[in-house]
């Protein structure tokens, strides 16, 4: 709004913002700050300074076996839902079938329901098809999860798309399936690599569907979890702040990317889907 | 809306409504707005012409509220108005986009001043059928902004403001997005309804011809300063400077010296009244006509030139004649057919107009006729 | 220009994969949700006890009418948090507004239980919070109600959904064009009018994007009252995560996912229908 320019000054506003800033950062800032503690999670305020509980981190076997566990699952999940959320993206700017509008909403619902539905609803069908427990059925649950994800990126970076360039590689003579892989595929490389980053992290911070589809090999969160009901000591304080830390490089990493290829414009739109 | 509607006079003879005392105004380190002074009578039709970047627009949000200026004062029937906020100026906008409420309908956006003074509704319902009336609008009370043309907008734009009884209407380039024909038919409209209803009209635009056709004066901006301000005949024939001369029509600029009365410009020479010295003269192209066989030289100038090209536009065709020497003029005459190879021309002194020179001479088109 | 072969091509790997890994799924748990258990296992036998349970039992009912209650007052306080911090972002953060623009989305994505195990470790009664307020000597004993109690979980979650509050809102007042604020105040309205009469109204769709998503999401969180919640915090999704875990039931555990599914589903349709109402474009 304007009386002299577009930028307004409000002193209680700037405020309120400053707080609700506080309230999104003050608990991790806390929770970081209390893995250096040495007393312990909680009491205030922290003192005696220590790296003791990173020590015990590095040395924890079950932690890092778990960290490995959740880096397959998530390397499996991205190759997953990328090629099918590609394929999903392309089907839907390209495609026209009877059934596309509920095609569409089973992609993207994932997205929306809480997560215990997509989750149990898997169980179920695991247990149908017979299959045992285990890191497979949760790389099911995530890779069928997140394809609405890569799909969501994807479509917008194909909006982006010069739907000339691969008209002139058909017309220079072309097929499309070497169109595609010339010419489509590398435009779409940044997406490409946008949305790998995204679900890669959503993979590795996953919890509400593993929970339902776990097996005996833990995923890190559910190692975390596990541990929390056992009692709480720094140590997960320390695994939490690595987790913080790499995943928000990984966001902002992301959040670079995705603006360089799709624009800020696409970008609201996608926050509004 | 149709309070005693006051024909408009001329700045001089009619009360001032608006008064800007030596506005400036900086963006940052731009300096967009260089030390402006002038008034609005009040019924007035002024106009505020420009190139883009000559400062008018941002005069114009300046006299709305939306920015402040950096240095001067702006007065409103005597109280100072540039210390006030927007919705509290009795001066009201037409944008350039119209910026219809999206979400209100037509009767509402219309009805928009008046419920934010809350006005009892049965004034807003007989105002906003008044409003609706006067710019023909009245079937599409029901409608949503976005069902309408762009024409049909920007009436709607009009009567939105105007249904406020501001003391001064602003119009920010209003028919810039309607396609000409449509703006002929708004230009006309909108002049009548200034005259009916008696408000002062403050119109930016850079289209010298809708200038000229709706103004009683026009207000010339260049790089942030006032160039001339003057009615449109006479800005138009008595240009006080090159770049008026040039902006406004089209002319030929002749740099001559002036020596005992007469003004020497290579193939040209006219008397005047003017001083020794070197002077420079704008020359409408209309000026000069074809001399006619056996006509006396008493009283006019007469060159000789070689017709290189004709342009025919129907009701005139513009010539380009070469006098030699690297002088090269433009002649608009009555449709008369193919010319070819040399001729007589005149022209009145009278029309040959001195213009001061301008510090920086407009774009490509021919500024200087020096004989070389 | 697209081949058939191309469009089938690129159709149908996803099509089959969303057929079996999402609704055969979904129709496996609908069928569930008829079955029975009897002397501890799975009998395929088609009825309407399950449903009879929900609707006559009143336990279902009270837990569902308190997890829609949280999941209210999860709505409502990321709303008054999420919307004038996007307000002030779009109109008074000016040359800063994309920097803090990402400040908000990036906690976003991080980790649920790392923030959800944060709040753990401040509320409790030897938590931070406690000694924070006794270090200060606010209060001189730990205060119990911080922690496994409802209000823990609408705390968690309001700070897990403010942000996914604000991504709409924030699109939905930044695509409100600036001139229309300008014409406002011309037209004669205040800021506070303005903001009543043009951005509110405008700003509709995005207010109920977010909200829908954070009720949807809260009601069918199940690991906040594990973790913060407490026995007095249950939530339907506890119970049914339950059923599925030592209290064997699937086939009521499936009925209730059922209904939570339906529930959702008509707000997302309600909501979908309300924000076409409310875009004008």
């Amino acid at each position: 709004m304007t009386s002299a320019n577009s930028h307004q000054r409000s002193p209680l506003l700037t405020a309120y913002a400053v707080l609700v800033f506080a309230f999104i950062y003050l608990p991790i800032a806390v929770l970081i700050l209390y893995s250096f503690n040495r007393d312990g999670v909680g009491g205030f305020p922290p003192r005696h300074f220590t790296l003791d509980w990173y020590r015990q981190l590095f040395s924890d076997a079950a932690i890092w076996d778990s960290v490995v566990n959740s880096l397959l699952v998530a390397a499996a999940s991205v190759a997953l839902s990328l090629t099918l959320g590609l394929l999903a993206a392309l089907a839907l700017d390209r495609a026209n079938f009877p059934g596309k509008t509920l095609f569409r909403r089973l992609v993207l619902l994932p997205l929306i329901l809480p997560g215990i539905i997509t989750g149990l609803s898997l169980l179920m069908f695991a247990v149908f098809a017979g299959m045992h427990l285990s890191l497979l059925t949760v790389f099911l649950g995530h890779g069928t999860a997140l394809i609405s994800v890569a799909t969501t990126e994807l479509f917008a970076g194909l909006q982006k798309l010069d739907r000339a360039q691969e008209e002139a590689s058909l017309d220079l003579g072309a097929t499309p399936w070497q169109t595609f892989w010339r010419v489509t595929l590398p435009n779409l490389k940044l997406s490409l690599v946008a949305a790998g980053l995204l679900i890669f992290t959503l993979s590795m911070d996953e919890i509400a569907v593993s929970f339902f589809l776990i097996g005996r090999d833990n995923t890190l969160p559910l190692e975390i979890w596990g541990r929390l009901r056992r009692g709480i000591t720094p140590e997960i304080n320390a695994i939490s702040t690595l987790i913080f830390a790499a995943s928000v490089a990984l966001i902002v990493i992301w959040y670079r990317l995705r603006a360089r290829t799709i624009g800020t414009e696409a970008q609201e739109l996608l926050e509004r889907l | 809306m149709s309070a005693g509607a006051i024909s408009p006079q001329h700045a001089t003879s009619a009360a001032t409504l608006l008064e800007i005392r030596s506005v400036a105004k900086s963006f940052g380190a731009t300096q967009v707005l260089k030390n402006i002074s002038l008034r609005i009578a009040t019924g007035e039709f002024l106009t505020l012409l420009g190139e883009s970047g000559s400062g008018k627009t941002t005069l114009l949000r300046l006299i709305a509220g939306f920015e402040q200026p950096t240095s001067g004062e702006i007065w409103m029937s005597n109280e100072r108005l540039d210390t006030l906020p927007p919705y509290k100026r009795r001066v009201n906008t037409v944008f350039q986009i119209y910026a219809l409420f999206p979400h209100l309908n037509v009767r509402e956006n219309v009805a928009y001043g008046l419920r934010v003074k809350s006005t009892p509704k049965a004034e807003i319902a007989s105002r906003v059928e008044e409003a609706l009336r006067m710019v023909k609008m009245i079937s599409f009370a029901a409608a949503r902004p976005s069902t309408l043309s762009g024409g049909q907008q920007q009436r709607i734009a009009l009567a939105r403001a105007l249904i406020n009884r501001p003391q001064l209407l602003l119009l920010d380039e209003p028919l810039s997005a309607l396609d000409a024909n449509l703006r002929k038919q708004m230009q006309s409209e909108l002049k009548a309804l200034q005259r009916e209803i008696g408000i002062a009209f403050l119109f930016v635009t850079h289209d010298q011809d809708e200038a000229m056709a709706l103004s009683d004066r026009i207000a010339l901006l260049r790089n942030g300063a006032l160039e001339q301000i003057a009615s449109p005949r006479d800005i138009y024939s008595r240009p006080a400077t090159a770049y008026t001369a040039e902006f406004i029509g089209q002319t030929n600029l002749l740099r001559g010296e002036i020596n005992d009365g007469v003004v020497r410009c290579g193939a040209l020479q006219w008397k005047t009244s003017e001083v020794t010295g070197a002077a420079l003269f704008s020359l409408r192209p209309e000026a000069i006509r074809l001399a006619g066989a056996g006509e006396d030289a008493a009283g006019v100038a007469r060159f000789r030139g070689i017709i290189r090209q004709q342009l025919y536009s129907g009701a005139s065709e513009l010539l380009e004649i070469d006098c030699g020497g690297n002088q090269i003029l433009r002649a608009r005459i009555p449709a008369t057919g193919p010319l070819t190879g040399a001729h007589e021309f005149v022209f009145s002194p009278a029309e040959a107009v001195r213009v001061t020179e301008s510090p920086t001479p407009r774009g490509s088109r021919p500024a200087d006729h020096e004989p070389r | 220009m697209y081949s058939r072969a191309y469009k089938a091509a690129i159709s149908i790997p996803p099509l089959l994969w969303v057929c079996f890994f999402l609704l055969l799924p979904y129709a496996l748990m609908f069928a569930h949700s008829f079955w029975l258990v009897r002397d501890g296992s799975l009998v395929h036998q088609w009825n309407l006890q399950n449903y009879r349970a929900l609707f006559t039992n009143p336990l279902y009912f009270q837990v569902f009418l308190r997890t829609a209650g949280i999941a209210a007052s999860v709505t409502l306080c990321s709303l008054l948090l999420g919307y004038p911090l996007a307000y002030y972002l779009s109109f008074h953060a000016g040359p800063r507004k994309e920097l803090l623009y990402q400040l908000v989305v990036v906690p976003l994505w991080v980790s649920y239980l790392v923030r959800g195990y944060a709040w753990k470790t401040i509320l409790g009664s030897d938590g931070v919070l406690n000694g924070f307020l006794q270090y200060l000597h606010i209060t001189h004993e730990p205060v119990s109600f911080f922690l496994y109690s409802p209000f823990a979980v609408v705390l968690m979650l309001t700070h897990i959904y403010t942000p996914f509050v604000f991504l709409p809102i924030y699109a939905a007042l930044e695509h409100i064009p600036r001139p229309l604020l300008e014409a406002s105040q011309d037209l004669g309205a205040n800021r506070r009018a303005t903001f009543l009469r043009v951005i509110l109204p405008l700003s509709v769709p995005g207010l109920l994007a977010g909200a829908t998503f954070a009720f949807v999401l809260s009601l069918g969180d199940f690991l906040a009252p594990l973790l913060v919640g407490g026995p007095s915090a249950t939530m339907i999704a506890n119970i049914v995560q339950s059923l599925f875990g030592a209290a064997y039931d699937w086939p009521l555990g499936a009925a209730i996912s059922v209904c939570i599914l339906l529930i959702t589903a008509s707000l997302l349709f309600t909501t979908e229908r309300l924000e076409k109402r409310w875009s004008f474009r």
